[in-house]
């Protein structure tokens, strides 16, 4: 589903910040992404939505090789990548149906379409009584319920979750990472890149440690920090 | 594309407008000021280049014929004449009409006079052709041509009153252009400030709409609408008031000089503004768009 070569990305003459990466995620899997301030994560999740381009290597997604996907065509590319922020990103001034329609509409799906699945998703997410809601007037769990509805009403075959849990309590974080787990469970390959590491340790799930730029272990199932 | 996604697209261009209502409002003013500028100099020239069109419709060119010169050869000079583009009208001016008119300039008051010549006609050699001309600025070559011709004795005409008219009309178009394209920049400028105000207010909207998959298009799209709703409301709105100001102030004019009548026809507002609004909304839609789409390919990196 995912494979990095090779891949390095450095930014100006200095440390990459990301050396040599070598990576392979198959289709269905759970991953966390765990590192230090700093140590390439943020990196490498733009290089998966080709927000950047490797200095060396490179990525292929879905049999796809990135650096062949020209300009025009990477909105739709991106149509196959849901993504989660730790801030959220919803827009203020529209209510949670709205925000999560939003990304039907900007795909040109048509409004019958968004009829149907956008309350589908708010059910999936467990928000559909308060679809009126504006942000404001959700927590921050409900806030990124919305932000995961909003990022799967496309559909994609890979969620990519960048500090999904960072500003949430240890409540909400796991009722989010539950959420995540349910998402995994129906196909969709799930990328988590976190801080958190008392949750990743529950969860048993694969976890990739990335430091200073270079993988230095990737265990699947029994993740210990030393 | 779905219409609901031209609606939307519009709809979020209406609401750009409305959401920097200050810029949009300065932008709005901006345009409708340089449109009001532009009409009233297009219905000032409209009017002068009328005026001038009436003047030089009397400014003729007077085409004598050698002595001796036979009817079939002053025929034949008439159908050379009708033949060229420079002519918008020609007469034949007969020795005895000439004579005629002269006397009527001349001893307009003293017929005793005028008597004394009897029978004999002093202009007999003035049969002439008299041609008026579309534009006087062919004239001399026109002059040029006829002086070519057999059977032609003399071509008079005042080049002095040709060139001047002919001048004054460029340096009239030379100003209008002038101002109108400084004026038209200023209005590209402000409208790029406002569509760049909107994005920088709808960065956050624009960064997760590009993560989404929105295409270039889609994101653009209603900066374009904004833009050209700025230009379009910036057109229509001088236009009522110019029209509503052009029938006013003829209207005065003509009723307080009534004196000047002959010198100061002006043209019917109809006459102005059919051509007037098409080309408003066109410079008013067409820089809306310029501006906005020159400010999306500096600032919206999609």
């Amino acid at each position: 589903m995912i494979k990095l070569e090779h891949v390095s990305k450095a930014y100006s003459a200095g440390i990459p910040a990301l050396n040599d990466v070598n990576l392979e995620i198959r289709e269905g899997e759970f991953v966390f992404v765990v590192g230090d301030s700093g140590s390439g994560k943020s990196t490498l999740i733009k290089l998966l939505l080709k927000e950047l381009e490797p200095t060396e290597g490179a990525i292929t997604i879905g049999g796809r090789k990135l650096h062949t996907i020209r300009h025009k065509q990477v909105p739709r590319f991106r149509r196959n990548i849901g993504v989660v922020f730790q801030d959220f990103r919803l827009l203020k001034d529209r209510n949670v149906y709205d925000n999560v329609a939003f990304a039907q509409r900007v795909i040109g799906a048509s409004v019958r379409d968004s009829r149907k699945k956008v309350p589908q998703m708010l059910s999936m997410v467990g928000l559909a009584p308060k679809y009126k809601s504006f942000p404001r007037e959700l927590s921050g769990g409900e806030q990124q319920r919305v932000a995961i509805a909003r990022a799967l009403v496309n559909r994609p075959k890979i969620l990519l979750a960048d500090e999904p849990t960072g500003n949430l309590d240890a409540t909400n974080a796991w009722e989010i990472m539950k959420l995540l787990e349910e998402i995994n469970e129906r196909g969709t390959t799930v990328i988590v890149v976190t801080h958190n590491l008392e949750i990743v340790k529950v969860m048993g799930k694969r976890v990739i440690t990335i430091k200073k730029g270079v993988i230095i272990s990737d265990v699947d199932g029994e993740y210990d920090e030393d | 594309m779905r219409i609901s996604t031209i609606s939307y697209t519009f709809r979020q261009g209406v609401s750009n407008i409305w959401r920097n209502k200050m810029f949009s409002l300065a932008s709005i003013a901006t345009m409708s000021a340089c449109i009001f500028l532009f009409g009233l100099f297009f219905a000032i020239v409209t009017n002068f280049q009328a005026m001038v069109k009436e003047a030089e419709s009397g400014v003729a060119v007077t085409v004598f014929f050698e002595e001796g010169a036979t009817q079939a050869q002053i025929e034949e000079i008439g159908r050379q004449i009708k033949g060229r583009v420079e002519v918008s009208e020609y007469k034949y001016v007969s020795a005895e009409e000439a004579w005629s008119a002269f006397k009527d300039v001349y001893f307009e008051g003293s017929d005793e006079a005028a008597a004394g010549f009897g029978e004999d006609n002093p202009l007999a050699n003035s049969a002439s052709y008299a041609i008026y001309l579309n534009d006087v600025s062919m004239q001399q070559v026109l002059v040029d041509y006829l002086k070519g011709l057999d059977g032609v004795r003399e071509v008079r005409h005042s080049a002095a009153v040709a060139n001047t008219l002919s001048d004054f009309n460029s340096l009239i178009g030379y100003i209008s252009v002038g101002i109108i394209l400084i004026l038209f920049l200023v209005a590209i400028f402000l409208i790029s400030n406002t569509v760049t105000t909107g994005i920088a207010v709808r960065r956050d909207e624009i960064g997760i709409m590009k993560l989404i998959g929105a295409t270039d298009a889609f994101v653009r799209a209603p900066f374009i609408v904004e833009g050209v709703l700025i230009g379009l409301i910036g057109a229509i709105l001088p236009l009522v008031f110019l029209y509503v100001l052009y029938n006013r102030i003829t209207q005065y004019i003509e009723m307080k000089f009534s004196f000047l009548s002959r010198l100061l026809t002006f043209v019917p507002a109809q006459g102005v503004f059919r051509t007037l609004i098409p080309v408003a909304l066109v410079l008013g839609v067409g820089i809306g768009f310029i501006g906005s789409r020159i400010t999306i390919r500096k600032h919206l990196n999609v």
